[in-house]
C-alpha cells in the first residue's frame, strides 16, 4: 500500500510498497484513512528531534477513517463505521485510563513509562505505524475510536483527532477565571485553538504571540485576540510586564514546544546540539510573564532530556504548573457539542490539502512555512474509492 | 537500611488503615485541594498498585526494546521496523539505562543516526536510488518560493564550482611542486 516512509531527519517519500497493516491483538481495528494531518508534533520527530525515530517507520497520529477490519473482541464498533481516532492509544481499563488520563495509559507502551502510545510517533511512543497511510492498524478499537456523526464534516472530524481538543486542554488547565487575561505563547494550530477556546473559559484577554506574521493575521481574526509579533519586541517577557499593569498574565500558555525560537542560546544547546529536550524559550517567557501566582499551562512538546527553565522563578513566583498530552477521548463529547453549535469552526485552519503521494512536499510546506500553511491534510488516493 | 536487594515483598501504602497513632491525622485534609481537577477524574482504583484486569497481551514475535521502569511489555505495542544492525545493537545497550538516564537518550539519537545510513544501504540493496530532491520536498521551493530556490541553487552551484577549482589548483601545485 501506499504510506508515508522516514528516511531520516528533513527526508520522507511516499512508499507504494509498505506492507497493509494487519489485526494483530483481538482488540484491534483496521482502518482505511479518508483525511490525516501532518502536526506540529511531527516536526519534531521530522527535524530528527526524539529520540528512536527509526527509518522505516510511517508516522501520523492526526486521522479519521473507515472501519475495514476488527479483532473477534471488538464490540463497540464495526465495518463501515467512520471514526475520529484520538491519537493517544488507551486501553481503559488501567487505572490512569479509569481516571480519563487517556494520554497516559500504561498498556500501551513498552519502550516508555513515561511517555503514552500514540501513533505514528518514533519508538519512544511505542513503535506505531500511524495513519499518514492509506491503511492503519488502530489498537483498543473499543476505546478510542468515535464515531463521526452524519452532518459532521471530515475535514472537522480530522482536526478532532488532535489540536481541538490540545488546545481546548490548553486553556482548561489553565484554570482560566473570568476576566482573566490570557497569554498564548504561538500561533501554529495548537495555538490558535488555545486561544479560541480561552475565550470559552471566560477570560477577558487573550493576547497571541509569535513571530509569522501570516499566522498572527489569522488568528486575530479567528479567536477575536490581540497579536504581537516578538521580532519587533525589544523583550517580549517586559512587553507583557507592561501591557498587564506591570503585574504580568493571569494565565501563560506554552503552545510552541521544542523548536522555539527567539533564544540563541537555548536553540543551539536544544535544536542543534541536542544537549537538553528542546530550545525552552517560549517556556521561559510564559514562566517569567506570569504573575505571582499564576498558573502556566504547558502542551508544547519536549524531549524526554532534562531542560534548561528557570526554576527559581517557578518557586519564587509560587508558579502553578499544569501540563500533559491532551485527553482527547474525554474531550470529544463536549468538543463535538461545540463544533455541532458553531461555537468552534475547525476547519477554517486548513490552508494545504495535499495528495499522500506528496507527503514529502507536504512536510517541507509545514516545515519551512511555505506558502502561508497553517494546517495540512493529506489525502490518500483510496480515500476517493 | 532497606535496598533494591533486601526490600520486603510487602513495601505497599495500605490506604485507609489506622493512623490514630499519629496525632491530627488528616484534620486539615481537604478534598478540593486537586490541581489534577478536572483533567484527572480521581477513583480509588489505583491505590492497588498494577493489580488491574489487564487487557489480552498481544503475541510478542519481533524484538521488543522494554522500559527498565517496568516489569513487563504493555498488553498492546506497535510493531515497526525491530531493532537490527548496528543502530539495533546501540538502541539495546541503551535500553539498560532507566528512563531519566542520558546513557540512555543520546545513544538512542546515535542510533537514529546510523539508521540513516542503514537505511540507505537497505534501499541500494533493493535497487532504490535515494532521491535526495524528492526525499526533501523540494519541489514544494520551485513552486511557492522560486526566487530563493533558484538563488540558493545558484550559490550551492557556485560554491561547488568554486571547491572544485580550488581542489584542481591546489593539486596542480602540489604536482608542478614535485
Ligand atoms: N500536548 C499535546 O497533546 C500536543 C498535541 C499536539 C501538539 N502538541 C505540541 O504543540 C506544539 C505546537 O504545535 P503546532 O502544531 O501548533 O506547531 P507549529 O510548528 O505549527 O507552531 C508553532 C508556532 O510557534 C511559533 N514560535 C516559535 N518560537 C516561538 C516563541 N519563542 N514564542 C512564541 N511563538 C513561537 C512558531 O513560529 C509557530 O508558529 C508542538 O510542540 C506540538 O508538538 C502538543
Ligand atoms: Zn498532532
Ligand atoms: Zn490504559
Amino acid at each position: 500500500m501506499l504510506a508515508m516512509n522516514f528516511r531520516g531527519a528533513f527526508k520522507v517519500r511516499a512508499d507504494y510498497d509498505m506492507p497493509y497493516p494487519e489485526i494483530e491483538h483481538p482488540g484491534d481495528a483496521i482502518v482505511r484513512v479518508l483525511r490525516s494531518c501532518i502536526c506540529g508534533s511531527d516536526l519534531h520527530l521530522y527535524h530528527g528531534l526524539v529520540p528512536d525515530t527509526r527509518v522505516g517507520m510511517t508516522f501520523g497520529h492526526e486521522f479519521v477513517g473507515e472501519i475495514v477490519d476488527i479483532g473477534s473482541d471488538v464490540k463497540n464498533v464495526k465495518t463501515g463505521d467512520k471514526v475520529i481516532v484520538p491519537f493517544n492509544i488507551s486501553c481503559g481499563k488501567c487505572v490512569f485510563c479509569k481516571q480519563e488520563l487517556y494520554g497516559n495509559c500504561h498498556e500501551a507502551n513498552p519502550q516508555a513509562t513515561a511517555v503514552g502510545g500514540i501513533f505514528g510517533y518514533s519508538h519512544t511512543a511505542g513503535g506505531y505505524n500511524g495513519g499518514q497511510a492509506e491503511y492503519v492498524r488502530v489498537p483498543y478499537a473499543d476505546v478510542g475510536p468515535t464515531v463521526i456523526p452524519e452532518w459532521m464534516d471530515l475535514d472537522d472530524a480530522v482536526l478532532l483527532t488532535d489540536i481541538v481538543p490540545t488546545g481546548y486542554q490548553a486553556a482548561e488547565m489553565g484554570g482560566i477565571q473570568k476576566g482573566d487575561t490570557v497569554v498564548v505563547f504561538g500561533a501554529g494550530p495548537i495555538g490558535i485553538m488555545a486561544a479560541k477556546c480561552a475565550w470559552l473559559f471566560g477570560a477577558g484577554r487573550v493576547i497571541v504571540i509569535d513571530e509569522l506574521e501570516y499566522r498572527l493575521e489569522f488568528v486575530k481574526k479567528y479567536a477575536q485576540c490581540e497579536v504581537y509579533n516578538f521580532k519587533s519586541l525589544e523583550d517580549p517577557v517586559v512587553f507583557i510586564k507592561k501591557t498587564t499593569d506591570s503585574l504580568g498574565a493571569d494565565v501563560c500558555i506554552d503552545a510552541v514546544g521544542a523548536e522555539a525560537a527567539g533564544d540563541a542560546m537555548n536553540t543551539l544547546l536544544g535544536r542543534k546540539l541536542l544537549l537538553q529536550g528542546g530550545s525552552t524559550t517560549a517556556l521561559h517567557w510564559a514562566i517569567n510573564s506570569v504573575k505571582k501566582g499564576g498558573i502556566v499551562s504547558i502542551v508544547g512538546i519536549y524531549g524526554p532530556t532534562a531542560c534548561l527553565v528557570p526554576m527559581g522563578n517557578v518557586v519564587n513566583k509560587g508558579i502553578t504548573i499544569r501540563a500533559n498530552q491532551a485527553a482527547v477521548k474525554r474531550l470529544l463529547p463536549r468538543l463535538i457539542e461545540h463544533v455541532k453549535n458553531g461555537v468552534i469552526d475547525p476547519k477554517q485552519l486548513i490552508t494545504h490539502r495535499i495528495p499522500l503521494e506528496e507527503v514529502a512536499e507536504g512536510y517541507h510546506i509545514f516545515s519551512t512555512k511555505l506558502d502561508n500553511c497553517i494546517k495540512p491534510v493529506l489525502i490518500p488516493p483510496t480515500a476517493n474509492s | 537500611m532497606e535496598s533494591d536487594e533486601n526490600k520486603s515483598k510487602d513495601f505497599k501504602n495500605i490506604r485507609g488503615g489506622d493512623h490514630s497513632h499519629i496525632k491530627g491525622w488528616g484534620i486539615d485534609a481537604d478534598s478540593k485541594n486537586d490541581p489534577t481537577y478536572p483533567i484527572k477524574k480521581r477513583t480509588d482504583e489505583e491505590h492497588e498498585g498494577y493489580e488491574w484486569e489487564r487487557p489480552t497481551q498481544q503475541k510478542v514475535d519481533v524484538e521488543i526494546l522494554k522500559s527498565i521502569e517496568r516489569p513487563n511489555i504493555t498488553a498492546v505495542f506497535g510493531t515497526s521496523v525491530p531493532p537490527s544492525g548496528l543502530s539495533g545493537a546501540i538502541r539495546r545497550k541503551a535500553f539498560e539505562k532507566g528512563e531519566g538516564s542520558y546513557g540512555r537518550w543520546l545513544p538512542l539519537i546515535l542510533a537514529d543516526r546510523i539508521g540513516v545510513y542503514e537505511g540507505i544501504i537497505d534501499d541500494l540493496k533493493k535497487g532504490i536510488m535515494p532521491n535526495t530532491f524528492a526525499e526533501r520536498g523540494w519541489g514544494a521551493e520551485w513552486k511557492y518560493n522560486r526566487k530563493n530556490f533558484l538563488i540558493k541553487t545558484a550559490v550551492g552551484a557556485l560554491v561547488v564550482a568554486g571547491s572544485v577549482a580550488i581542489l584542481i589548483s591546489s593539486n596542480r601545485e602540489k604536482s608542478y611542486s614535485k
